[in-house]
């Protein structure tokens, strides 16, 4: 798992609109997905591929159109990536407590 | 989910003691599990090697196994006392894997006076890589700002 990818795919604003309109919504159309934002569709493809790049977002074609929806997986591993990391940080703070109280 | 991490303990210890055992690569390292060649300075890049902590027997076990492995980070911000920082690769746990290019996360210790020690905040951000100017901007922002929509992230990441 590259966690990195996700984060990086999180960090722009369309793409997080994207991605949670898709976790509202279910699964969307290139048309509906830019339906109500100031973005054409064009740009709206292009984050969209972003966002399967990152494995955020699966694609299936249906009849003329691609319809999109989330890979909630992807998201719940970004989130145990940061418990680890948190994890890390409470076990290093211990650490560092035992070393200046004794 | 968040983009920040925070984490804050109380420790019985003056703030002195703590900012020596923050920035002194020596007792960094001893706690951490981590040993350095060079001091830590402003803009530093340090490169050590896991070595496992010295102060809890059951995290140096998890530690030996890496013993060895190169471990970096480029010094930020040393403010006497008060402030210690620096970047480094969140995600650098493939050794094979070129991680250069790769966004850099940002850790700052705060140290706080408080009766009977110091309180030590550790936060770290830029997990989305999103530049910390234009993420205050995004927090301001009526709709669409990053703590919203990992709000709503986490919403669907929970169900």
């Amino acid at each position: 798992m590259r966690p990195e990818r996700v984060f990086a795919a999180l960090g722009d604003e369309t793409r997080l609109r994207i991605v949670s309109r898709l976790g509202e919504r279910g699964r969307l159309s290139i048309v509906t997905l830019t339906e109500g934002t100031r973005v054409t569709r064009q740009a709206i493809s292009k984050h969209l591929r972003v966002l399967e790049d990152a494995g955020l977002v699966r694609s299936a074609r249906q009849g003329r159109e691609n319809i999109f929806e989330l890979d909630v997986e992807r998201l719940k591993e970004a989130q145990r990536f940061l418990e680890r990391r948190s994890q890390q940080w409470d076990s290093a703070l211990h650490r560092l407590k035992r070393f200046v109280e004794r | 989910m968040t983009d920040r991490i925070e984490k804050s303990v109380f420790l019985k210890a003056p703030r002195s003691r703590v900012w020596r055992a923050l920035t002194d690569a020596e007792e960094f390292g001893s706690w951490f599990g981590v040993r350095f060649p060079n001091q830590f300075a402003p803009g530093a890049q340090m490169r050590g090697t896991i070595a496992p902590t010295s102060v809890d027997p059951e995290v140096a076990r998890t530690q030996k196994p890496y013993e060895g492995r190169a471990f970096e980070f480029v010094v930020d911000r040393i403010e006497p006392q008060k402030l210690f920082s620096f970047r480094w690769h969140p995600f650098a746990v493939e050794p094979e894997f070129d991680y250069s290019k790769e966004p850099m996360t940002l850790v700052v210790f705060t140290l706080e006076e408080v009766a009977g020690g110091t309180r030590l905040t550790v936060t770290e951000t830029g997990f989305d890589k999103i530049p910390l100017a234009r993420r205050g901007k995004a927090f301001e922002m009526n709709e669409g700002g990053w703590a919203e929509q990992m709000k709503l992230i986490e919403k669907y990441v929970a169900s």
